[in-house]
C-alpha cells in the first residue's frame, strides 16, 4: 500500500544543500515531504541545520547558497519568480518563528500586522479585513479581540504575542504552517496551550504543519512523522511511534537514551557525550562517529547511504540493525 | 492615561533646565576679566562712562541680587541694551532669530532629503560599490569644515555660475528662500553626513531584523516592507538624530551665516564678539541653549508619538 | 594580522602631515613669507603649484608651513578635555554616589548648549587667540570624555577580574589606576583620534572667524580667511588650504575608524 497514494505532497524537499560563505555547508542533502493535514517534526540539536532549513523553504536566508529542490505543489520555490514567491508565502506556506518579541514589528499595532497579510493575499475591503482580523485573534484564543487590534506587541504577554504571531501566519489561510521552535521562548504551561492550539488549527483547517524543534517530548505529543537531523544531514526518518520504539540510527538511539525516562519527555537533548561537530566542508564519513558507541571502521570510510530499512522508514546508519529496541512506550 | 501624565512630566522638566542654563550664562558673564567694562568701552572708556555702564549692567550690586535680577529679566525676555547697536538686545534677537530658524529648518529638510535615500541605498547594498562610494563621499563631507564648503559653493554657484546671490537675505519669503538656499545647502552637506552614517547603521540593523524576515514570510512586497516596516524605524531614528544634533546645526549656522553674510543670530554673535557687545553674546548664548532644550523636548514628544515603546 | 584599509590610508596621511609639520623648510619650495611682486595672485602653475597670494607668497609653502599649527591644534584642543574629562569620569564612575549624580547633571547641562556657541561665548569672554581657544574647548569638551570614561569604568567595575582583585585586598587607588584605567581607556583613546579630526575643523573654523589663531600665524583657517576677499579673482587662495584641512580631517577620522574596527570597539 505504500506507493501510489492518490495524494500529492504539499511540499517535497529534495537534496537540499545550504552553504554560507565561504565554505560552511550547514545543510547537506536533506530530503523530506509533507502531505496535506500531516504534522512532521524536524528534530535536531541546535546547529543541526533545522531552523536554517525552515527558512530556506521560504527563501528567507541572507547570504547563503541554497541548492537542491524545494517543490511546493510541484513548483520549485528556489526558482520561482518574485511575484509567484510572494503569492506563495503566507498563502501557501506561512511561518511562525521562535521569538515573537523579535518577529513582530515593535512599532506597529497587532491589528495592522494581521491586516497587511490580509491585504496582500485577499480582496477584502478594509472593514471586512478588520472583521476577519478580530475572528483570527479570537480563533487563536486572544480574549477581547476587537480591543486588542490596536495593541502594540510590548503591551501583550509572551503567550499572547505567540498567539498573535500565529494569527498573523494564519491570516491568508495557508495550507502548510512552518513553525520554528514555536514554544521554546514560553513558560511550560503556555507551551502546552500553544501546542494544543496548533494541533486544533491543523485539524480544523486540514493544514500541514512542519514543526521544527529540539524537544523530543514535543514531537512525541504532536507529530505523525519525524525527520532527525544531525550536522545538516538526515540521520533517519519515519513515523514518530516507530522511531521512538525502535530507533534505526545510532544518533536517535543516543538521543532517546539522553532523555531521563518515558513520561518525563520534556527535556533538552544535550547530554550525549562529545560535541556536535563544527560545520564546514562536506564530510565523507558519518558525522556522528566521534560520539557514537556503535561506530565501526566502515562508518569513517565513506558517507553511509540512506537506506529504506523498513517500509516508510529511512536511515543513514550502518549499525541500524544492531540498535536495541526501546521498552514499549 | 498615564501617557498624558508622562508628557506633562516631561514638559515640566524643562523649567529647571531653563534655570540651570541661566546659571551657566550668568557665571560665564561674571568670568569677564576685571575691568571688563572699560574693555567693553574701549577708547570710549571715560571714568564717567565706566561708572554708568557698571551701574547699568548692575555690576555694583551683590552677586545674588545680580543673579536674581538677571533671571527675572531674562524670564521676561529683557536682556538689556546692546552696546554696539544701542537698541534693546531682545529686539535685535527677535529680528534675527527667524532668519536663523529658517536657515536651520531648510538645512534640516535638505539634509534629510539627501541622507534618507542615500542611507537606504547604502544599507541595501551594504559593502558593495554603491555603499562604499556613498560612505567615502560622506566621509569626505564629515572632514570638510562648514566654512570651507560654504566658500566653495559660493565660489562655484554664486560667483562663478551666478545662479545664486553671494549673500544677504532679500525681501519677502521667496527671496529669503532663494538667498538662503546656498547657506542651507552648505549646512545640510555636513549635517547629512552626520545623520547618514547613523541612519545607514540603523537601517542595516532593521533590514536584518527578524520582524522583516517575518514580514517577508507573510508574502508582503518589498515595497510594503520598505515603506511600512523599515521606513518607520528609520523615521524614528532620524527624528532622534536631528534632535540630538540640533546643537551642532546651530553651531554650523553661526559659521555659515558669517560666510554668506546672512543677517541671523549666528552672524550677530560673531560680530558682537569683535564689538565686545557682551549683553548680546550673553543673551544669545542663553537663547540658543533654550532653543536646544526646547528641541530636545520636542524630539522626546515626537519620539514618544512615533515609537509606542517610548515612555513619554 | 591584516590591517584594515582605512587605518593604512589614515596613518599614511598622518605620516605625510607629520613630515610637513616637522620639516616644513625641507619640503616647501619657497620661503612662506617671501614677497614676490612679480608673481602676485598667480594662478596655480609649474612655478607655484598652489598659486600665490596678493603679495606673491607661494601658497604651497604657506600651506605646508601651516601644518605645524594645525596639528598642534589637534593635540592641544583634545589633550585638555581628555585629561579633565578622563579623570572626572574615572573618579565618579568608580566612586558613584552624589558626585556621580551631580556630574551627570552637569554633563547634561553643558550638552544643552550648542558646542560651538558655548566655545565662542567663552572665547568672547577670554579674548580671541589660540591659547584662549584651548581653554574654552577644555571647559566645554571634557563632558564627552567624562561620559565615555564613566560608562567604561562602570562596565569594568563589575567585571570578574575586579572582584578577584578586590578579594586580594588591593587598595582603591591601585585598583583604579592599575586595573580599571588601562582597560577603560582604550575606547577613550580611540575617540581621542576621531576627536582630533573635529578639533582641526573647530580650530580652523575659529581661525577663519578670527577667533582662533591670529594672523600672521600660518594656520589653514586663517589662510582661507585671507583668500576670502579674492574668491572671485583668485579662488585657489582658499581652495588649497581647505583641501589640507579636509585631508587632515580624513587622516584622523580614517585612523580612528580603523582603530575602532581593529579593536572591535563600537562607536
Amino acid at each position: 500500500m505504500t506507493p501510489l497514494l492518490p495524494m500529492t505532497p504539499l511540499l517535497e524537499v529534495r537534496d537540499l544543500a545550504i552553504t554560507f560563505a565561504p565554505a560552511a555547508r550547514v545543510v547537506d542533502g536533506v530530503d523530506f515531504r509533507i502531505m496535506p493535514g500531516e504534522v512532521l517534526g524536524l528534530v535536531g540539536e541546535s546547529g543541526s541545520g533545522k531552523s536554517v532549513t525552515l527558512r530556506a523553504l521560504l527563501r528567507l536566508l541572507h547570504g547563503a547558497r541554497v541548492e537542491g529542490h524545494v517543490l511546493w505543489k510541484g513548483r520549485d520555490v528556489l526558482a520561482m519568480p518574485d511575484a509567484e514567491l510572494r503569492a506563495m508565502r503566507g498563502r501557501g506556506m506561512a511561518a511562525v518563528f521562535q521569538e515573537p518579541t523579535a518577529a513582530l514589528n515593535p512599532v506597529l499595532p497587532i491589528g495592522l500586522q494581521i491586516d497587511e497579510s490580509l491585504a496582500a493575499h485577499t480582496d477584502l475591503s478594509g472593514a471586512a479585513r478588520r472583521r476577519r482580523a478580530i475572528e483570527l485573534l479570537g480563533e487563536v484564543g486572544i480574549a477581547d479581540a476587537a480591543r486588542r487590534l490596536g495593541a502594540y506587541p510590548h503591551e501583550l504577554s509572551g503567550g499572547q504575542r505567540q498567539r498573535a504571531m500565529i494569527a498573523i501566519a494564519l491570516a491568508a489561510g495557508p495550507e502548510l504552517l512552518l513553525a520554528d521552535e514555536p514554544t521554546t521562548a514560553l513558560d511550560v504551561t503556555i507551551q502546552d496551550q500553544i501546542l494544543a492550539l496548533l494541533l486544533r488549527l491543523v485539524a480544523d483547517r486540514h493544514m500541514g504543519l512542519l514543526l521544527v524543534t529540539h524537544d523530543l517530548g514535543v514531537v512525541a505529543e504532536t507529530c505523525d512523522r519525524m525527520v532527525v537531523l544531525y550536522a545538516g544531514r538526515v540521520a533517519e526518518a519515519g513515523s514518530v511511534a516507530d522511531l521512538l520504539r525502535q530507533p534505526r540510527h545510532a544518533y536517535t538511539d543516543a538521543l532517546l537514551r539522553s532523555m531521563p525516562g518515558e513520561g518525563e519527555a520534556r527535556t533538552r537533548l544535550s547530554p550525549i557525550p562529545g560535541m556536535a561537530p563544527k560545520l564546514g566542508r562536506p564530510l565523507d564519513a558519518c558525522a556522528f562517529v566521534p560520539r557514537c558507541s556503535y561506530a565501526s571502521p566502515e562508518c569513517s570510510a565513506h558517507r553511509p547511504p540512506m537506506v529504506a530499512v523498513e517500509p516508510r522508514r529511512l536511515s543513514a546508519c550502518i549499525a541500524w540493525n544492531r540498535l536495541p529496541a526501546r521498552v514499549a512506550a | 492615561m498615564n501617557r498624558a501624565g508622562a508628557i506633562v512630566g516631561r514638559i515640566a522638566q524643562i523649567i529647571p533646565t531653563f534655570f540651570l542654563i541661566g546659571v551657566v550664562v550668568f557665571v560665564l558673564a561674571r568670568l569677564l576679566p576685571g575691568d571688563a567694562v572699560s574693555a567693553m568701552l574701549g577708547d570710549r572708556a571715560t571714568d564717567e562712562a565706566v561708572r554708568r555702564i557698571t551701574h547699568q549692567l548692575g555690576l555694583d550690586r551683590s552677586m545674588v541680587a545680580q543673579f536674581l535680577t538677571f533671571i527675572g529679566q531674562a524670564a521676561q525676555g529683557h536682556f538689556g541694551q546692546s552696546l554696539a547697536f544701542r537698541v534693546p538686545v531682545a529686539s535685535l534677537i527677535s529680528e534675527r532669530l527667524p532668519v536663523t530658524l529658517l536657515l536651520t529648518l531648510m538645512a534640516t529638510l535638505i539634509a534629510m532629503c539627501m541622507a534618507l535615500p542615500l542611507a537606504f541605498v547604502a544599507a541595501m547594498n551594504a559593502n558593495r560599490w554603491p555603499d562604499i562610494l556613498i560612505r567615502a563621499v560622506f566621509q569626505v563631507g564629515l572632514s570638510s569644515p562648514v566654512f570651507y564648503v560654504g566658500l566653495v559653493l559660493l565660489t562655484v554657484f554664486a560667483a562663478g555660475l551666478r545662479l545664486f546671490p553671494v549673500g544677504g537675505y532679500g525681501e519677502g519669503l521667496p527671496a529669503h528662500l532663494y538667498h538662503l538656499f546656498l547657506p542651507a545647502l552648505t549646512l545640510a552637506l555636513s549635517f547629512s553626513a552626520v545623520i547618514m552614517r547613523t541612519l545607514r547603521g540603523s537601517i542595516l540593523a532593521v533590514l536584518r531584523a527578524e520582524f522583516v524576515d517575518f514580514a517577508r514570510a507573510k508574502g508582503l512586497s518589498a515595497r510594503v516592507i520598505l515603506l511600512r516596516h523599515v521606513l518607520r524605524s528609520a523615521a524614528i531614528t532620524t527624528v532622534t538624530l536631528v534632535g540630538l544634533h540640533i546643537g551642532s546645526l546651530l553651531g554650523g549656522a553661526v559659521i555659515t551665516e558669517s560666510v554668506f553674510a546672512v543677517p541671523g543670530v549666528g552672524r550677530l554673535m560673531v560680530d558682537s564678539i569683535f564689538s565686545r557687545d557682551y549683553p548680546v553674546i550673553q543673551a544669545l548664548t542663553l537663547v540658543l541653549a533654550v532653543l536646544v532644550s526646547l528641541t530636545f523636548l520636542a524630539t522626546d514628544l515626537l519620539h514618544g508619538w512615533l515609537d509606542p515603546r517610548a515612555g513619554v | 594580522m591584516r590591517l584594515p584599509f582605512p587605518l593604512i590610508a589614515g596613518l599614511g596621511i598622518l605620516v605625510l602631515l607629520l613630515l610637513c609639520a616637522l620639516l616644513p623648510g625641507a619640503i616647501a619650495p619657497y620661503d612662506p613669507l617671501a614677497f614676490d611682486y612679480t608673481a602676485m595672485l598667480a594662478a596655480p602653475g609649474r612655478a607655484h603649484l598652489f598659486g600665490t597670494d596678493q603679495f606673491g607668497r607661494d601658497l604651497l609653502s604657506r600651506t605646508i608651513h601651516a601644518t605645524r599649527i594645525d596639528l598642534q591644534i589637534a593635540l592641544f584642543a583634545t589633550i585638555g578635555p581628555l585629561l579633565i574629562g578622563g579623570a572626572i569620569g574615572l573618579l565618579v564612575g568608580w566612586f558613584g554616589g552624589l558626585a556621580d549624580t551631580l556630574v551627570g547633571r552637569l554633563i547634561d547641562l553643558v550638552q544643552t548648549f550648542p558646542f560651538l556657541v558655548l566655545v565662542i561665548a567663552i572665547v568672547a569672554v577670554l579674548g580671541p587667540g589660540l591659547e584662549n581657544m584651548y581653554v574654552a574647548v577644555a571647559i566645554v569638551g571634557w563632558v564627552f570624555y567624562a561620559r565615555l570614561m564613566r560608562g567604561e569604568v562602570l562596565v569594568q567595575k563589575h567585571a570578574d577580574y575586579i572582584a578577584a582583585a578586590r578579594a586580594l585586598g588591593y587598595s582603591q587607588p591601585r585598583l583604579m589606576l592599575r586595573h580599571i584605567l588601562p582597560n577603560a581607556i582604550r575606547p577613550v583613546l580611540i575617540y581621542l583620534v576621531t576627536d582630533m579630526a573635529l578639533a582641526i575643523l573647530l580650530g580652523s573654523s575659529l581661525g577663519y572667524l578670527g577667533l582662533g589663531a591670529q594672523p600672521p600665524t600660518p594656520e589653514w583657517g586663517v589662510l582661507i580667511a585671507d583668500g576670502k576677499n579674492f574668491f572671485t579673482t583668485a579662488p585657489w587662495m582658499s581652495l588649497f588650504p581647505g583641501l589640507a584641512i579636509v585631508l587632515t580631517g580624513l587622516g584622523f577620522s580614517l585612523t580612528g575608524d580603523g582603530l575602532a574596527d581593529l579593536m572591535d570597539v563600537r562607536r
